[in-house]
């Protein structure tokens, strides 16, 4: 997010989900979208089927690439070198959009200097790709009218996640994708509401609507809404930075809701250790997950069934969800604990209900200003920004100008993961999720459907390093790394290439993090999920 | 049978479906047919959303750690506990040694109420969540 809102201004996906049926062309990226975007997934290859171009850069034989046009098989964290080579293509060709560049861009020369030490050649010795792939993929892409970049962590988990994100958004600024209906830059995110959490200001430097701390007048207007005095003027902590206080013994109390950072943190021991140094953690969840089990106190919560609210899906769209059932025993919706909380602590809020606390959104925050319950009661959701109630919605963003004015092109020079493989730790070890399962099971591990069809943590390695190894599929394996390690099943598939295994987060018998590099994104502080060296072995 | 319009809690395509109920439970998912973003179809993790619900290892009390060990607590004594501690340690240690996290499987209004109390009540810009994970 923080690479798109330093080019475009607005750290979110500029376009819709319907706008994948009008698209002529889409750069799949990073995502693996047919298990974890499925209702996405289906209507890309739908979309084909009508005539549609498909081009896939992933290092893995992910599912849609059967329906690809071309897909690139970079090596393992060297997206950044793959998109300059594209870009370097498209302008060596002369099949940039000039006219785009010229009035809407800032930054051009530097992006052209920088690009120009990319060419084909030369991005074939960093990342694998063949020079004429790459040529034929960066026609495509220049090419098509109508061309979506869709991506997902396979693009952001990277030390260099940001520098990958700026360079989707270079590319396509350069080729004038942007601004229109079924173009754009596409981050698909991974949970429900993982976009509202954002908007509504969960993070360490802005309120809600990213209004910054920072900014003096934002900082009166919150104090005044909210009758407080000496709200914090400075960026808090992010979580990784937490992890590192809470180790250190500078951070001595943690209230943590509806997450399950033990498993879903990089290098599980050392959160474990930041986790017990703590005087104090609360956690407030459905489930005792296993960061629950560490807790001083846990606090029941109802389930998304057992309440009312709203959501923000990966387009920016809120929509109303409603009560079916009451929370089980004596849990409670999480805004009914948080203003017992805050009532205890000496700062009474009192809300009637989620809708109530909806109107302080409304006025508070300008891209939610007309998101109200009255309106989302009678549609099927509203896209941000929507600054008052007459306002329908935003099917696409920076239409005629970008949140900040024009697009700055950030060109960025390609640098390779934080952790190489060497003699001793000689693989690529990968991680993402299988369709079955979400996140760190926490939920779908509990439905017996879900658990028959994907029960247990595999490794993915190539038939040709099976071989070598003395590996049959099936066969359990250790995998380690510098910092811990698991055994599992081995899956002997072609889905990885030679040198690189992938493996999932979801099972807490075989958790994966143990191995993962909190090796992290210098800017967005992003870990490096998507590569850290390992070594195998097959267990006795 | 009671039909109650709600949106899947597992990934961000944000497909809309009706809870199926009877009672005080719930026995069923059906797809919304008129959201445009799934069009009356779902996968197959977002129609199996409802069983997780009902699960015998749901929360249904407040815990507290005794002796070692999580032991039942009333919500009295858990929310004083919670309150008295967070308290205690910004009046030692300053805000900045207080720590919250959001998070993306709950509402909009809850984020935002639970920013507000790290904020408002706490005065700390400790807040993050899992967006970056």
């Amino acid at each position: 997010m923080v690479g798109l809102a330093a080019t475009f201004g607005s750290g979110a996906m500029t376009n819709s989900i319907n706008d994948f049926d009008e698209a002529d062309l889409f750069l799949v990226t990073g995502s693996n979208t047919t298990e974890q975007h499925p209702l996405i997934g289906s209507r890309i290859i739908n979309a084909k089927q009508r005539g549609a171009q498909l081009l896939i850069i992933d290092p893995r034989d992910i599912p849609l690439a059967k329906f690809a046009d071309l897909h690139l098989r970079h090596n393992i964290g060297t997206d950044v070198a793959v998109l300059n080579g594209m870009m370097n293509v498209i302008i060596e060709e002369g099949l940039y959009d000039k006219e785009f560049v010229a009035t809407r861009t800032e930054n051009f020369e530097q992006l052209k200097e920088v690009v120009s030490k990319y060419p084909p050649k030369t991005v074939e010795k960093i990342s694998g790709i063949a020079a004429a792939d790459l040529k034929k993929a960066a026609r495509m892409y220049a090419k098509a009218d109508k061309a979506m970049i869709a991506y997902a962590m396979g693009i952001t988990q990277h030390t260099t996640g940001v520098d990958n994100v700026k360079s989707c958004a270079n590319l396509a600024m350069l080729t004038g994708h942007l601004g229109r209906a079924a173009v754009g830059v596409n981050p698909l995110r991974g949970q429900n509401n993982v976009q509202g959490a954002c908007d509504m200001g969960g993070l360490p430097n802005v309120y809600s609507s990213y209004q910054p701390v920072i900014d003096a007048a934002v900082k009166k207007k919150f104090e005044d809404a909210w009758k407080v005095e000496g709200l914090d003027d400075k960026p808090g902590l992010t979580i990784t930075d937490m992890m590192d206080a809470a180790q250190k013994g500078e951070l001595k109390a943690l209230y943590i809701m509806g997450e399950n950072p033990l498993m879903s943190d990089p290098n599980t021991t050392h959160i474990e250790q930041s986790l017990s140094n703590l005087d104090f953690l609360v956690i407030q969840d459905i489930f005792l997950s296993e960061t629950a089990k560490k807790a001083d106190v846990v606090l029941p919560a109802a389930s998304f069934a057992e309440k009312e609210g709203t959501y923000t899906n990966t387009e920016r769209k809120a929509q109303l969800a409603y009560q079916a059932v009451s929370p089980p025993g004596q849990a409670r919706p999480d805004w009914q604990i948080i203003c017992a909380v805050s009532k205890l602590a000496g700062y009474p809020m009192d809300y009637a209900s989620p809708a109530d606390i909806m109107k302080e959104i409304n006025s508070l925050s300008p891209s939610y200003g007309g998101i109200t319950y009255e309106r989302l009661s009678n549609n099927t959701g509203l896209q941000w920004p929507c600054p008052n109630v007459e306002h329908p919605g935003t099917a696409f963003l920076h239409k005629d100008k970008f949140s900040k004015g024009l697009g700055t092109f950030m060109p960025c020079e390609f640098k390779p993961p934080a952790e190489m493989p060497d003699d001793e730790y000689d693989f690529m070890l990968t991680t993402g999720r299988v369709y079955y399962q979400f996140h760190t099971g926490t939920m779908t591990r509990r439905v017996n459907i879900l658990e028959r069809e994907a029960p247990e943590a595999l490794l993915e390695i190539n038939p040709d390093d099976a071989k070598k190894l003395g590996i049959r599929n099936k066969e359990k394996v250790e995998v380690s790394s510098r910092r811990g390690s698991v055994q599992l099943k081995a899956e002997v598939t072609e889905r990885v290439p030679p040198k690189v295994v992938f493996s999932t987060f979801h099972f807490n018998e075989a958790c994966i993090n143990l191995l993962t590099n909190s090796a992290f994104d210098p800017v967005a502080k992003i870990p490096e999920y998507k590569s850290c060296a390992v070594k195998i072995r097959r267990c006795a | 049978m009671k039909r109650t319009r709600s949106v899947c809690p597992f990934c961000g395509c944000g497909c809309s479906f009706y809870i199926l109920s009877e009672g005080d439970r719930v026995v069923g998912i059906e797809p919304s047919p008129e959201n445009p973003v799934n069009k009356g179809m779902l996968c197959v993790k977002g129609w199996n959303a409802h069983e997780f619900i009902h699960s015998p290892e749901r929360l249904t009390k407040p815990l507290i750690r005794k002796k070692g060990e999580l032991v039942e607590a009333s919500w009295e004594e858990a929310l004083k506990l919670v309150a008295e501690k967070l308290l205690g340690i910004k009046e030692k240690f300053g805000p900045r040694a207080l720590a919250f996290l959001c998070s993306a499987k709950v509402s909009n209004e809850e984020n935002f109420l639970f920013m507000k109390l790290a904020r408002a009540a706490f005065k700390t810009n400790n807040v993050d969540h899992c967006a970056r994970l």
